[in-house]
């Protein structure tokens, strides 16, 4: 068969009908629509997240009915109609009323899926407007959401007629604690937000990387130049030889050790690494096939597991990391093998845990330009102070030379801390001084981007016949790939937290990250504290289920309080909300429980139901080490307030979270506010969206910003000589356009903004405000203050388990978080029921098997169909450090879900699953096992079911 | 001499010539199977028709060659019923499917078209498309194998017809030829009275790749005994397969159980199902798949019994 190449000759004159208006576009036959909506027709608000029908966050309305843009060529649409997230709001009968009502519901997080949602339901919604829960699932069951844990959007979907209760702006001083609706929420229900692949600018060229096939290769060059020749379009191949700078990158720079393409005189380290980059024109660079790039493969053994890499002789991934060990972590306390031998009980086992993708929804992407001798990039990211000071090392040049714009962020949960699109972009720009953009497709961001650490995991737990934890013994050994990454991380924090939120008097835990022949591990919600919950809350389930304690009253009897000491000895004297997340569960848990024993004593089918639960405690914030936010505030001359917000919003909402701080603190309403981004050349670094620290840390610092700017204020009018004392907390400051009015009593008196000299932030006043929660190192035992604030969780999950098929129903989760204070209820109940649902995913269907499956239909994360109702409660025990007493909860929310479910599984089964995700094939081997094992005679149920 | 209808007036050689289009066109939509037989034949091109499985197969690369869009084929589209066969255009999609009026026997082809992808999918997706993608965990082969579903291939040289079961011979393998478009499925009419279902096992609730599903059509006696049963199981083996074993073990059995009487699920043992073979992948194990196919036939058998 011929194969032609497309030439702009095949280009055809096609018209369409795009949300009522009548269109023409030239664009090959053979194009997806979705990429003829985005870039010929500029309709950004439809995303691809796959390109391969396995997302739907590319759907749009085809003469009403819902299709995935990516899998339509637009010449079979001539004369169609199309309907995209853009035409919703003006379309009968529904107009803006879903977009409100996700607004409303919170159902809106990254915002990735969101128009692929909003599309699909309106297909339905045009069709019935009064759904049940089971008709909104099946009508948006392909369309997947890693944030929400769907079930704000199947509220949202249900509540669409309900009148719109557009609260008015809270008064002054008084949004925290209000469900107040996302501040960027707009742009993310109409489909304006910009994310990393909807900018392109002027002239840009394309960029696609060629990465190795093998899982460890030696590799050579052909003839690049003769490539370049033949394929016209091309402008450029880069390679290492094309890095000026420092060719060594990493997020943690002690432990940098990644170069932008493996270096050939080297070997590639893992499977997806980059040898090479393509620049041209964007069809010439998107129609070559790279499989025919001139390189040429010498595979070479490669170590993939941890036993593997640690085996003695095994080759040295780096060098200079004896063993293949990257980092150790130890925390030590009391006398753990003594305390084992006097234990009336010990328990003991193994656990092990797999790969974990982020699976955001939004893959990686954006463009840097070159400005003279500055770099501009633009792209999604979660630390772009990070990524600026690696990409000017990379360079060669100052970081102040560097400018780093974070788009809105499709999805984050620690992959984009990273440097992903960055390198390559910024290199391509600098060299070739043209705009340069990439988009990551699916199969490229789940083959090379990091993922969650696999564990291996050994525990011993002893306890006292009266039910009193005394000594655990934790070892973990975590797979970190073939670079640091978070690695170092990973194995320092696990240990600190590897008690649970529990007092254990004699406490040992020790880990290391083992660097094999793997894409790199890096932070995923919980830097491998998800991973080691899974081991120790089921070992403590086995350790009261031993005592014939009930698992609840267990983990209540032992719970953390403000007196007792950590494993790392910290006291924290206030704030230790554990035993009141427990007992917030009792009532439902007992009632659980006994309905649960009930069913199974009368079913004769194969369903058994079980009730596990599983707590947690997570530190906000870096692991004894220093990360501090800053805020800055102006008061602008039309009486409005910018506020430089750097910490980036990947959808959990700290866009909205450091406003309330802030307009409560300035007691100004917050209406009155205009966000500036994270612009590294306008905005102060607020360090990385990690590690539960934003709400904490930037909540801290824009508290104490508007508290200072409030000051600077009322100051202003003192030294007016209005005699309205400067340090009165009382005063009223009205913020009005161009003046500021401030009561005190009976005195008032204003000022004209228009009068007041700028400062050289541009602002008639400033405030600007670091923050540093306060700890200290930890001593060769691991003691010390690692972190200031902690949050704390407990989980309980109400599961089916079909006991013939090993699959797995969850019916119900309730969580119980301490938040020490709730800034936004709704913005938390969302990061709650997207933990579980990632918790969920990891306990029962989500693992990555390496050069295998890199796609959305083998890589399984959770659809609408598999995340049950989740009940949120919310506990205020306020940490004096953090903003109006809150601490953080986006890690915190993932971390019980999983060992929750399994110990279910437990009770439903008495089956203990030592792997995750329990897969059904599993669960089945397990209860067989178990079965065979005598422990607990069980019928395996009959045919009938 | 063929005369394209639909031109693209700006793709269009000087010469419209169809010799003179193989070699220039990069993209056709005909209208008519006549033409888009041709266009095929001539041509050597792929075949583009819901795109659910065209695109998909791209992976990071881009079209290339030749691309004979078949979507505007309307006589290929929808359900007719005729006096031997219930025949179902190629084009047909699995919503066109679930919305059909179809006898009771195709419940089961129905609740698998629900589960083919997701609504976006159900939506574009094609009979035949899904057919000739032939993976083994293809859901719409298992129901359609349960119907003895015959398939129609047409090309220059003509038509010719053959039992789904001889048409799809390995893992994405099928003895279509280049020039071959899957033009309709046939389905005898018998037994549509026949009890119908389809179970489907996947590790989530959407849009999942099967571990295992299975089809059963049983239809009854009048001394209430089973007169015929087809069960055919997909994902346990490169082509999902009828287990013939069994269907014979099953007739005369009585449909509804009762003391003495086991069900029908009861006559499903794991030697009946040796003809599988299954393999371990990313999904599951094989040894779970063999176990799980087992449950899901006994479970499949009794839900058709008790609607019996």
């Amino acid at each position: 068969m011929a194969t032609i190449a497309p030439t702009p000759e095949t280009k055809c004159l096609l018209k369409l009908i795009v949300n009522d208006r009548e269109i023409s576009v030239a664009s090959a036959p053979t194009k997806r629509l979705s990429r003829v909506l985005r870039e010929e027709l500029g309709l950004t608000g439809t995303k691809v997240g796959c390109d391969a029908g396995d997302c739907g966050a590319c759907t749009v309305l085809l003469d009403g009915e819902a299709v995935c843009s990516c899998l339509v060529a637009v010449g079979q649409i001539e004369n169609h109609s199309i309907v995209t997230v853009e035409g919703l709001k003006s379309r009968p009968p529904l107009y803006d009323l879903l977009q409100a009502a996700f607004l409303r519901h919170g159902a809106a997080q990254c915002g990735a899926c969101t128009p692929g949602m909003l599309v699909s339901a309106t297909a339905l919604l045009e069709k019935n407007n009064s759904p049940s829960e089971a008709e909104v699932m099946n009508a948006l069951g392909s369309v997947l959401c890693r944030c929400t844990g769907y079930r704000k959007i199947i509220n949202a979907v249900r509540d669409v007629g309900a009148k719109s209760t557009d609260a008015a702006c809270p008064a002054a001083g008084t949004s925290v604690g209000e469900r107040l609706i996302r501040l960027d929420g707009k742009q993310k229900v109409e489909g304006t937000e910009i994310y990393g692949a909807d900018e392109i600018p002027a002239g840009a060229l394309t960029l696609r990387v060629i990465r190795c096939p093998y899982h460890r290769a030696k590799f050579r060059f052909g003839d690049l130049e003769a490539f370049i020749a033949a394929h016209p379009g091309v402008d450029a191949i880069l390679t290492s030889k094309d890095v000026p700078g420092d060719d060594c990158y990493g997020v943690i720079p002690r432990f940098a050790d990644q170069p932008v393409f493996a270096h050939a005189k080297n070997e590639a380290r893992h499977r997806g690494e980059a040898v090479a980059a393509v620049v041209g024109q964007a069809e010439a660079i998107e129609s070559l096939d790279l499989a025919n790039f001139p390189v040429s493969w010498e595979e070479r053994p490669a170590l993939q597991t941890i036993d593997e890499a640690l085996a003695p002789g095994a080759p040295l991934i780096h060098p200079h990391r004896a063993q293949n060990v990257l980092t150790r972590g130890r925390v030590e306390r009391g006398n753990v093998e003594q305390a084992l031998a006097q234990a009336d009980v010990v328990v003991e086992g193994e656990f092990e845990t797999g790969f974990v993708e982020h699976a955001c929804i939004e893959p990686e992407a954006g463009f840097a330009r070159r400005i003279g001798d500055r770099i501009e990039i633009q792209a999604c990211t979660q630390s772009p102070y990070m990524d600026r000071a690696d990409i000017a090392k990379l360079l060669g040049i100052p970081a102040d030379s560097v400018r780093i714009i974070p788009t809105a962020v499709g999805g984050g949960f620690g992959t984009k801390l990273d440097l992903s699109v960055q390198p390559f972009l910024a290199l391509a720009a600098w060299r070739l001084r043209r705009p340069v953009r990439m988009v990551y497709s699916r199969i490229e961001s789940i083959m090379c981007t990091t993922k969650r650490h696999p564990a291996r995991m050994r525990g011993r737990a002893g306890a006292s016949k009266d039910g009193k934890l005394l000594a655990l013994d934790f070892a973990a050994d975590f797979n970190t790939g073939a670079y640091s990454s978070w690695g170092p991380t990973v194995a320092a924090r696990v240990p600190v937290h590897a008690s649970g939120p529990y007092f254990v008097p004699h406490y040992r835990a020790l880990t290391r990250a083992v660097h094999t022949n793997i894409v790199p591990a890096g932070a995923f919600r919980g830097f491998g504290v998800p991973q080691m919950a899974i081991a120790q809350e089921q070992l403590y389930d086995e350790l009261a289920n031993r005592l014939r304690i009930d698992p609840l009253e267990f983990r209540i009897l032992n719970a953390l309080d403000d007196r007792t000491p950590t494993t790392t000895g910290q006291v924290m004297g206030e704030g230790v909300g554990i035993r009141a997340c427990f007992e917030a569960l009792r009532p439902q848990w007992s009632a659980a429980r006994a309905e649960a024993v009930k069913f199974n004593a009368k079913t004769r089918g194969p369903i058994r139901r079980g009730v596990g639960i599983a707590g947690m405690w997570y530190g906000c914030g870096n692991t004894s080490l220093p990360n501090p936010s800053t805020v800055r505030i102006g008061l602008k001359k039309d009486g409005r307030i910018a506020l430089h917000q750097g910490a980036v919003d990947i959808g959990q909402g700290s866009n909205t979270i450091v406003t309330q701080i802030c307009a409560d603190a300035l007691r100004a309403p917050i209406d009155r506010f205009d966000l500036i981004s994270g612009d590294t050349s306008v905005t102060p670094d607020c360090g990385k969206t990690s590690a539960s620290r934003q709400t904490l840390v930037t909540g801290r610092a824009a508290q104490m910003a508007g508290e200072h700017l409030r000051a600077a204020i009322l100051r202003l009018v003192g030294s007016g000589g209005d005699g309205i004392d400067a340090a009165s907390g009382e005063a009223a400051v009205e913020f009005g356009d161009g003046t500021l009015t401030i009561r005190r009593g009976g005195e008032r008196c204003s000022v004209c903004l228009q009068d007041l000299p700028l400062d050289g932030h541009g602002y008639v006043l400033t405030a600007e405000e670091t923050f540093d929660p306060p700890t200290s190192p930890l001593d060769e035992n691991g003691q010390g203050i690692p972190y200031a604030v902690y949050g704390f969780g407990a989980h309980m999950a109400e599961i089916a388990v079909d006991i013939d098929l090993g699959t797995v129903r969850v019916l119900k989760i309730v969580a119980a978080h301490d938040v020490g204070r709730a800034i936004n209820p709704t913005l938390i109940e969302g990061q709650i029921e997207g933990g579980v649902a990632q918790g969920l995913g990891m306990a029962l269907m989500e693992e990555f098997f390496p050069g295998k499956g890199e796609n959305l239909h083998d890589y399984l994360i959770p659809s609408i169909g598999d995340i049950p109702p989740v009940e949120s409660i919310l506990i205020e025990y306020p940490s004096s450090i953090g903003p109006f007493g809150a601490k953080g909860i986006g890690e915190q929310a993932v971390i019980p879900t999983a060992p929750a479910i399994l110990n279910a599984i437990h009770h439903a089964t008495g089956a203990r699953m030592r792997r995750v995700p329990a897969t059904p094939d599993r669960i089945r081997e397990a209860i067989v096992a178990n079965a065979s094992s005598g422990r607990i005679p069980r019928k395996t149920g009959d045919a009938r079911g | 001499m063929y005369k394209p209808r639909r031109l693209y007036k700006n793709c269009l050689p000087a010469e419209r010539s169809i010799l003179r289009l193989w070699g220039h066109f990069l993209y056709f939509r005909p209208n008519t199977l006549t033409e888009a037989v041709q266009a095929l034949g001539l041509s050597g091109g792929q075949i583009l028709a819901g795109g659910t499985d065209f695109f998909p197969s791209l992976g990071d690369r881009s079209v290339t060659g030749t691309v004979v869009d078949i979507s505007a084929l309307r006589e290929l589209k929808g359900v007719i019923r005729e006096a031997n066969y219930i025949r179902i255009g190629g084009l047909t999609t699995w919503t066109e499917i679930t919305k059909a009026q179809l006898p009771r026997c195709f419940d089961g082809l129905k609740a698998a078209a629900k589960e083919i992808g997701g609504i976006q999918i159900q939506n574009r997706g094609t009979v035949a498309g899904n057919l000739c993608n032939a993976s083994p965990a293809a859901d719409s082969v298992p129901p359609l194998l349960a119907l003895d579903a015959e398939v129609e291939l047409v090309s220059l040289a003509g038509a010719r017809r053959m039992p789904l079961a001889d048409f799809i011979v390995g893992n994405r393998r099928t003895v279509r030829q280049p020039g071959e478009i899957l033009s309709q499925i046939l389905v005898p009419r018998a037994a549509e009275d026949a009890s119908s279902t389809f179970l489907k096992l996947g590790a989530r609730r959407y849009l999942v790749i099967s571990i295992v599903m299975v089809a059963v059509v049983i239809q009854k006696d009048a001394a209430d005994r089973v007169r015929e049963a087809r069960v055919s199981v997909g994902s346990c083996s490169v082509v999902a397969r009828r287990l013939r074993e069994l269907e014979h073990a099953l007739v005369g059995a009585p449909v509804e159980s009762g003391p003495g009487v086991g069900s029908l699920g009861s006559l499903v043992t794991a030697d009946r199902l040796q003809d599988l073979s299954p393999i371990g992948d990313v999904r599951a194990t094989a040894a779970y798949r063999h176990e799980a196919a087992v449950r899901l036939v006994q479970r499949a058998l009794d839900v058709c019994a008790e609607s019996l």
